[in-house]
């Protein structure tokens, strides 16, 4: 199959305009007769459903949590980039773009990310009219900061809770689209399939969580923004609930499947203490403004942290990134954290840790700016450790955060199934092989916003006739979908859903993790289909299909993990270097960083599902018009 | 109006309005009744005056007892929608809350005890009433016009000087917690004024209960004389 | 440590529930309740029995998904979401009883999980400042003093969790009304439907059968998010104001 990623003819900064210019559109008049489906409710799926309804589409939007407003994205602490040089520095959209780029280390698609900094300014400015209360300077205008190692302030903020704020502008924006009549969201419903119509997207399977009805929606077009798939590694920053589900089943369908291997493991989260720990909580990245990361040079080093000499201390990071230091982007450190911790180096229960450390901030700026700056941070490690990071350093490790692969989309965010479109972290195309700090908020709010509302209506104008739920592909689908319902129902076996997503959570981490090797991921593989076949043999799942039901949602969710981790090693074992999040033992410099192979891997593969279960890998080449590419060096 | 009534912040106003009505009255009688501390004086007590004063107010302009009787309506007014106001929003929580009752955290006591308090007030505002405005509660001779005389006598009985006690004290526990809330209802409670009007809701409460209080305890223990 | 646990328990809405009650040992003190949970859900599938159904999903404090009455007490006795309590707070060998938030706005679906879409039905009626996707006016073309933003992020902090609700003894939704309000009545961009917001808020309040405040001020202190009391008497004060101009159009937003 030939990728046509379908990227506007011109320079690169007038593509945009240039496709908004030409794009068929629909007339108000028709706009009612027109139904759009979007998944999920975080800031892209919110953003999208009020925009689509607001244009007079009747939206139907879906959520598995009891309320739009639950979805994940609430949980992004810091920030959104966006090109406006308020702080005049001479930022611009091509720096914005530029270092979008670089830090996906050269494994995105230019267009989109252009475009992606171009709506960047417009972004602020429609959550500014919608009431999210972004932190302002004293003049009463809005403040910036930098993040994520950048040269520039050009991230937005609403204390640590920029997630919370922007959802739930977006999420308003939607009850008022609810309240005119144009949207309905359809809370504790989850999609178990997408239903192709003559090679369309005409509609999904949907299960009603609360009354286990299987229920049929039709549409004239999909959007799927149902976020990430790092619930893979069973820990993770995610939500219990946040799942691959939706996108897996359209892979299942049809569209094809992005870069699953790109990860990103988040360097500073609290570390896992026991066995019953049900998820890892981040830190915002911003500590490592002030904190310096460090670990005993002893690997039995018995005394307390604060009693340990400067001597005895390894500041891995500033001894081996000097120029950066501490600062350096996220799968840099968290890389460096896990090595020093496989040397046996790590501190905590399980030596699964490594310290940051604020006693010199604390003795150099006072304990008053440090408390400014992080008080909240402060407080909810205490409240999850018990334990004073004013007086004894935190610790921290890597945890699975986000993932850059995802659906393949063309520049209009379709898959390849026609009416189809993914948008947010659900889709795999803005972030290429590592994602910088708050970038992955501007990604969903402008596919949200601005893109996907005009790239449907597009679609929606080739469109003519509306398909009807009884047609036999809803009745056939919906069939399959209930027969996989019972099938997990009835296996009959002994084993709780999670001990099995423990189990590949282990392998994942282990073996598809920071850093990967053919060998381990050729194991992993072979280990992930035991568990599999051991899954779907003594799975046990109590009470009933017809009504709420936790397990049956855990399990269905999960065999779908199952299959996923799968395609993941095989990608992460195909490509041949190292990249971003990507780490190949097989393929770094002398002294341990990623070797990058653009002249075989500039490119993003796309998997194919196929019958026989072996899915087929296609490329798209990427070009790299407008940034050179280079080597990432933060020596 | 309708909407504002059936709303539950405009019945609520409603409620705090018509209790402001109340305490404002409830000041006024506070500082009237002082007038009983002069004393006997020489068989002209300045109370007995003072109550004769209220009926000849406005006269020849109004008629006999004309502002009192204005007075008695509103108060009735204010209490009529004071009580009707609490008794619905009592039935909507009733209904809103389902049958799970909720557990004390933090909520004052008397917050927690206004139905009570205010059952009680009720009965002993009626009590009152029917002791010395309407003479009705004649244990010790009671006789209109000489208002000393009936304070005299009536609090020299301990058990009316107990009821008094109490119905006062109820009073004061409702007003407690009442002026803070018609304060915060009615919107003038903002957060550098919270202090401030919760201590003035308490020693209001205080200095209201003391003014009332000082008249049967000081007959009791006979720093009040009897009349002449 | 070891608890026994009196579990509510719930086959479905229209069902009877009912305490169950489970003896758990050999938490890990640093668990959470909800892993607690889990763990006791873990040993109950490993015996073949029904598991316990309750709503989490963050499980970092800030979804607002979970909804546990824990002694009585809406999310536990720490004034933060059940997520982000541990079992460290609780004396070894405890009684503890847990229910779902409890009002009769929020009916049992099962077990501990509850139906609060009644918050959301309160935000369609008003709860946003009404504005299409497109171009805007630069945001600094309307400033907004520290001391206003300050206010407006203490109110916009609200998780829409219904502790408030649970905790109130007339399970009122003052606070979680309140906080909308005051969040949007502040910005210059919620100045054009100011005066009918409070007014349509108010009313589906009350048309969702949430009760009316008595100033028992229970909501604010088990609000995770540390909501004042305040937006409480914004509230009033705002619905005054609004209800002065009964002209405006009120629940016919388009």
């Amino acid at each position: 199959m030939i990728l046509d990623a379908k990227i506007p003819e011109g320079p690169i900064e007038e593509k945009w305009d240039a496709w908004l210019d030409a794009h068929r559109m629909i007339g108000p008049g028709n706009r009612p007769g027109r139904r759009v489906i979007v998944v999920g409710t975080g800031l892209a799926g919110a953003s999208a459903s009020a925009s689509l309804a607001a244009l007079g589409y009747r939206v139907d939007a879906f959520c598995f949590q009891d309320s739009a407003r639950r979805a994940h994205s609430i949980a992004a602490q810091g920030g959104i980039n966006a090109a406006k040089d308020y702080a005049s520095e001479g930022d611009s959209i091509r720096r914005l773009f530029v270092d979008t780029i670089k830090g996906g280390d050269f494994r995105a698609r230019e267009a989109n990310v252009w475009r992606l900094a171009q709506l960047s300014a417009n972004i602020i400015d429609q959550a500014v009219a919608q009431g999210v209360p972004f932190n302002r300077e004293y003049s009463g205008e809005l403040a910036t900061r930098s993040f994520g190692g950048v040269l520039v302030q050009r991230t937005f903020y609403a204390r640590g809770q920029t997630g919370q704020q922007l959802l739930l502008g977006a999420y308003s924006a939607l009850q008022a689209q609810v309240a005119a009549g144009r949207a309905h969201v359809h809370n504790r419903h989850e999609m178990l399939d997408v239903v192709i119509v003559d090679g369309r997207a005409r509609g999904i399977i949907a299960r009603n969580l609360v009354t286990g009805e299987i229920e049929r929606h039709v549409a004239d077009a999909v959007v799927l923004a149902s976020g990430g798939y790092s619930n893979v590694f069973y820990l993770s920053t995610n939500a219990m609930g946040s799942n691959v589900t939706a996108t897996w089943k359209a892979h299942k369908r049809g569209a094809l499947f992005a870069n699953p291997c790109f990860t990103q493991i988040h360097p500073t989260c609290i570390p896992q203490t026991g066995e019953y720990q049900s998820k890892l909580t981040l830190m915002s990245e911003s500590l490592r403004n002030d904190g310096r990361v460090w670990v005993p040079r002893d690997p039995n080093e018995t005394r307390d942290p604060n009693d340990i000499p400067e001597e005895d201390r390894y500041y891995f990071l500033e001894e081996r990134y000097p120029s950066f230091g501490n600062l350096v982007p996220r799968d840099i450190a968290s890389r460096a954290v896990k090595a020093v911790c496989d040397e046996g180096l790590g501190v905590g229960p399980v030596k699964r840790g490594v310290y940051l450390d604020f006693r010199d901030a604390i003795a150099r700026q006072g304990r008053e700016a440090i408390a400014a700056r992080y008080g909240n941070l402060f407080d909810m490690y205490r409240r999850i450790t018990a334990v004073d990071p004013y007086h004894e350093p935190m610790q921290i490790y890597p945890a699975p955060h986000y993932t850059m692969g995802g659906l393949w989309v063309d520049y209009e965010l379709q898959t390849t199934i026609p009416g189809l479109f993914a948008i947010g972290e659900a889709n795999f195309s803005d972030h290429g092989a590592n994602r910088l700090g708050a970038s992955a908020m501007m990604q969903c709010l402008a596919d949200g916003y601005f893109i996907v509302p005009r790239t449907v209506t597009n679609y929606m104008a080739t469109l003519d006739g509306s398909v009807s739920p009884d047609e036999p592909a809803f009745a056939q689908t919906e069939r399959e979908v209930v027969e996989r319902i019972e099938r997990l129902m009835g296996i009959g076996g002994r084993t709780a859903p999670q001990v099995f997503h423990r189990q590949l959570g282990q392998i994942m981490l282990d073996k598809c993790g920071m850093s990967r090797n053919a060998e381990g991921l050729q194991e992993a593989m072979r280990e992930i289909a035991a568990v599999r076949e051991a899954f779907w043999s003594d799975l046990f799942i109590d009470g009933r299909a017809d009504e709420l039901n936790p397990s049956l949602e855990y399990a269905g969710r999960l065999a779908d993990f199952l299959e996923l981790a799968e395609l993941m090693c095989l990608d992460a074992l195909r490509r041949e270097e190292s990249c971003g999040g990507h780490f190949r033992e097989e393929h770094q410099t002398e002294d341990g960083e990623a070797l990058r192979d653009d002249e075989h891997f500039a490119k993003v593969t796309a998997w194919a599902h196929t019958e026989d279960g072996r899915p087929v890998p296609h490329d798209e080449p990427l070009v790299f018009n407008e940034v050179a590419l280079a080597t990432r060096s933060y020596k | 109006m309708r909407e504002f009534w059936s709303s539950s912040i405009g019945k609520k106003i409603a409620v705090g309005i018509s209790g402001a009505i109340l305490v404002a009255y409830l000041v006024l009688h506070m500082v009237g009744n002082l007038n009983a501390l002069y004393g006997a004086g020489d068989g002209d007590a300045r109370v007995d005056d003072y109550a004769h004063w209220l009926r000849e107010f406005g006269e020849p302009l109004l008629p006999h007892a004309f502002v009192l009787w204005v007075v008695r309506v509103v108060l009735l007014c204010a209490l009529v929608v004071h009580v009707t106001g609490i008794v619905q929003l009592r039935r909507r929580a009733a209904a809103a809350r389902g049958p799970h009752k909720a557990k004390p955290i933090g909520r004052s006591l008397a917050s927690r005890t206004m139905v009570v308090t205010g059952v009680l007030v009720l009965a002993f505002v009626v009590f009152h009433i029917l002791q010395f405005t309407t003479l009705t509660i004649d244990v010790t001779p009671l006789r209109e016009g000489a208002v000393y005389a009936n304070l005299y006598w009536a609090f020299q009985k301990w058990y009316f000087v107990l009821i008094y006690v109490l119905g006062v004290c109820a009073i004061a526990f409702h007003l407690r917690h009442g002026i803070w809330s018609a304060a915060q209802t009615l919107g003038y409670v903002r957060p550098n004024r919270d202090r401030a009007i919760r201590s003035a809701a308490t020693w209001g409460s205080i200095v209201i209960a003391a003014g009332f209080l000082s008249i049967p305890v000081c007959f009791w223990t006979g720093v009040l004389g009897a009349p002449a | 440590m070891r608890f026994t646990l009196e579990v509510w328990t719930q086959a479905s809405r229209d069902e009877e529930g009912h305490f169950e009650r489970y003896d758990v040992d050999g938490i890990d003190p640093d668990a959470s309740f909800l892993e607690m949970l889990d763990e006791l859900n873990a040993r109950l599938a490993a015996e073949g029995k029904r598991t316990i159904a309750f709503d989490s999903d963050c499980r970092e404090g800030i979804c607002g998904m979970c909804s546990l009455t824990i002694d009585g007490q809406p999310h536990g006795p720490n004034q933060v979401t059940t997520c982000q309590t541990f079992m460290r707070d609780f004396e070894d060998g405890a009684t503890i009883r847990v229910e779902p938030f409890r009002s009769g706005a929020f009916p049992v679906v099962r077990d501990l999980v509850t139906d609060r879409s009644a918050l959301d039905r309160i935000v369609q009626a008003g709860g946003y400042v009404t504005t299409k996707t497109g171009p805007k006016p630069d945001p600094n073309a309307a400033p907004v003093p520290p001391a206003v933003q300050q206010k407006v992020m203490d109110a916009a902090a609200c998780i829409g969790c219904g502790a408030c609700v649970a905790a109130c003894p007339n399970g009122a939704a003052m606070l979680f009304t309140g906080a909308k309000v005051t969040h949007f009545n502040l910005l210059p961009q919620g100045q054009p439907e100011r005066a009918s917001r409070a007014r349509s808020l108010v009313l589906a309040m009350d048309a969702e059968g949430f009760g009316g405040c008595t100033n028992y001020g229970e909501c604010a202190r088990v609000c995770p998010q540390e909501i004042p009391l305040d937006v409480i008497g914004m509230l009033n004060r705002e619905y005054r104001r609004g209800a002065r101009r009964e002209d405006d159009t009120v629940g016919t937003r388009t």
